[in-house]
């Protein structure tokens, strides 16, 4: 089985490197759009691929940059980190400049160790692990995704700086989202100093009745409480806070942030804090783009589709900035220069994460939510 | 005189006011347990069968309510009356689906082996909840505040809630007037003697099916109350509260002793009190476990619960 997988893709190699070839005159800038395009998990990776593409023949018909075309060279990983290895030695092969991939996290992480040797920058849409950017050790690496922890951090950062907390209490409902969330909350509170955590705790969704836990968390003194959860829960939370006039702050993240917490809350949600992802939607770039991929693919763009979009301006914005593909002067770009995405006007920061897209907070004022003025750093 | 001390130390340690304010919070939560618990305890007591479709009656008592209060909010009714007219309803209707219930569920099977009416039980359970998630949602719902402003409780507005307030006297007064109609009228009597002999009793000339139904009418209208008073409580409901709280009921139906009805009501105020003690005093993650940690402690020093008889059973 194995044997014919290698045959598989040496024959695929073949296939792939005929075109490149024939243009090897010809002076190109390759961008490597590795990806799980096949596989359990293409559905993430294809509309990855599809928006690179849509991304190219709109720079490529526009004359490409600084005079030369773009061309993509796609790379099939299926989301494992064996095949992104190989992925990753073909790209190489290939003398690819720049990559826009890898679309999971396992994968990225198995292929960058090689990105890094070449010096090869990459930009991947929807690798979300923490540690890719965060430990330091992919100086070429970027991403459009807000990393999995980035809400958490956008939470405990509100609290510290925009509500002043100095006593924080933090609740969880025991799942896998809600616990992970407040873990991390709770990790970057402490890590800052600013605040004490004064409470950590889990509640049983679906309980009678939360009282005792809130009394506990009135008794550890907490000027603020970071809840990660579901709605439901939130909802009776915030019912006992409110019945027992507690003066406490209540923040939450996107799992609270839904209309449905605003219809059981009623007036008593009025004040809570929640976090989620920012809706560019309307934006007439973002609308731009889900038409071109209407045009050219006959369906709706799928996941990770405006990341990967914005992913490749991005990354070849910064190449036409730079004036060549020479890794130093990329990166310089891709921190220094904002281009308007489907993400809105985005940039990079020094680990590699992006700026500008991401989370927002917002509070519940007469029973709608409101955007609240805070960048998270 | 080391134990004497230490004594002392607890108790001018303790922090009284947490301490009582966790007492509250475990009645409230008891006080629901004990409600839902009696229709567990009184349907045991008298045909041996563990009613497992109780928990859905108690959520059916909410809904009730909640429909119920939205027609009068619409209507222009005061709060206080609508809380009483929906409680009414509420009980009225639950306990025509109770005794239906029966009828269907459970009458039919008398004479069959026991498993099967547990069973029957069971699909009972998941008809009842699956027909309100159908017919209503599956998303969780406001119920309305329908409770008054109580200034005389502002005190102690910290410590015990207006609606916790409610449930524990609401409670107290519903069992107490149980314990008194169970005493002194003769349906009352006719069912301890049922519960104590159904072949007896029939002898004597007692209507065993009339107390059956009786007891399933009064069982569901203890559940409907309890329903409607976490209802104004937590202010949410959905299709699904009756089972978590079903299945605390039966566990404090059991640990009080089953059967027993002074049992099922010192079995669910135990119960909210450990739960709320747990929580309180330790960490609320290991609350439920706690709390079963005790309850399993009580049955083995007493495994016929807290006020149950032992008995000789063949199964």
């Amino acid at each position: 089985m194995r044997f014919y997988k290698w045959i598989g893709l040496a024959v695929a190699c073949l296939t792939l490197s005929a075109p490149v070839a024939a243009n090897a005159a010809g002076d190109t800038i390759k961008l490597g759009v590795p990806g799980a395009h096949t596989g359990d998990l293409a559905g993430y990776g294809v509309p990855e691929l599809n928006a690179a593409k849509l991304v190219v023949d709109k720079i490529n018909a526009a004359g490409g940059i600084n005079g030369k075309m773009v061309e993509i060279i796609a790379q099939d990983d299926q989301c494992k980190p064996d095949l992104a290895t190989n992925a990753a030695t073909k790209l190489i092969a290939e003398d690819v400049e720049i990559v826009m991939g890898h679309t999971c996290s396992g994968a990225t992480k198995a292929a960058l160790p090689m990105y890094e040797d070449k010096k090869i920058v990459s930009v991947s849409p929807s690798a979300t692990s923490p540690e890719l950017t965060q430990k330091g050790q992919f100086p070429h690496f970027f991403r459009t995704t807000p990393s999995d922890d980035a809400q958490a951090r956008l939470g405990a950062d509100f609290a510290l700086k925009a509500l002043n907390a100095k006593k924080v209490a933090i609740l969880h409902d025991k799942g896998d989202y809600g616990k992970g969330y407040a873990e991390f909350v709770k990790q970057f509170i402490e890590e800052n100093g600013g605040a004490k955590v004064v409470f950590f705790e889990g509640i049983t969704p679906g309980a009678v009745d939360y009282s005792s836990a809130v009394q506990k968390i009135g008794r550890s003194g907490a000027d603020t409480l970071i809840f990660g959860g579901y709605y439901p829960e939130a909802s009776k939370l915030i019912t006992n806070i409110r019945a027992r006039k507690m003066d406490i702050n209540f923040v939450s993240e996107d799992g609270v942030k839904t209309d449905a917490f605003l219809k059981l809350t009623g007036k008593g949600g009025d004040g809570v804090y929640a976090s989620s992802s920012r809706d560019y939607s309307h934006l007439p770039i973002t609308q731009e783009a889900y038409a071109a991929h209407r045009k050219m693919f006959g369906s709706e763009p799928g996941q990770f589709f405006e990341l990967a979009y914005a992913a490749t301006q991005a990354l070849l914005n910064a190449v036409e900035k730079a004036g060549s593909t020479e890794p130093e002067a990329v990166m310089k770009a891709l921190r220094a220069e904002y281009v308007e995405t489907p993400l809105g006007k985005i940039r990079f920061d020094e680990k590699g994460d992006c700026e500008g897209a991401g989370f927002a907070m917002f509070k519940i004022v007469d029973g709608k939510f409101v955007n609240q003025t805070f960048e998270s750093k | 005189m080391s134990i004497v001390e230490a004594i002392k130390t607890f108790i001018l340690e303790i922090d009284w006011r947490y301490f009582i304010e966790l007492v509250f919070s475990g009645l409230t939560k008891g006080s629901i347990y004990a409600l839902i618990s009696l229709g567990y305890t009184m349907v045991y007591g008298i045909i041996e069968l563990i009613n497992f479709a109780h928990g859905e009656i108690y959520m059916l008592g909410a809904f009730t309510g909640l429909i119920v209060a939205g027609v009068l909010g619409y209507l222009g009714f005061p709060s206080l009356g609508i809380l009483v007219i929906a409680a009414i309803v509420a009980v009225v209707y639950c306990a025509a689906y109770g005794y239906t219930m029966e009828k269907i569920a459970y009458k039919p099977l008398r004479g069959a082996q026991r498993l099967s009416p547990l069973i029957s039980a069971i699909g009972m359970s998941i008809f009842l909840g699956n027909y309100v998630l159908n017919a209503q949602t599956q998303d969780f719902v406001r119920f309305p505040n329908l409770l008054p402003e109580m200034p005389f409780l502002d005190p102690v507005s910290d410590i015990l809630r207006p609606s916790s307030f409610l449930i524990i006297v609401c409670s107290a007064v519903v069992m107490i007037s149980l314990t008194l109609f169970i005493k002194r009228t003769r349906l009352g009597k006719a069912m301890r003697a049922t519960a104590q002999n159904r072949k007896m009793a029939m002898l004597l000339g007692i209507d065993a099916d009339r107390i059956i139904s009786a007891t399933f009418i009064i069982g569901s209208a203890l559940a409907a109350i309890g329903g409607i008073l976490i209802a104004s409580h937590t202010l949410q409901i959905n299709f699904n509260i009756g089972f978590l709280a079903g299945i605390k009921a039966f566990t404090a139906a059991v640990l009080g002793g089953i059967g027993s009805i002074p049992g099922a009501m010192l079995g669910g105020l135990v119960l909210g009190c450990c739960e709320s003690f747990a929580a309180g005093y330790f960490v609320s993650d290991y609350e439920d476990m706690v709390a079963f940690a005790i309850l399993i402690l009580i049955l083995i020093f007493r495994p016929s619960g807290l006020l149950g008889k032992a008995k000789v059973q063949k199964v």
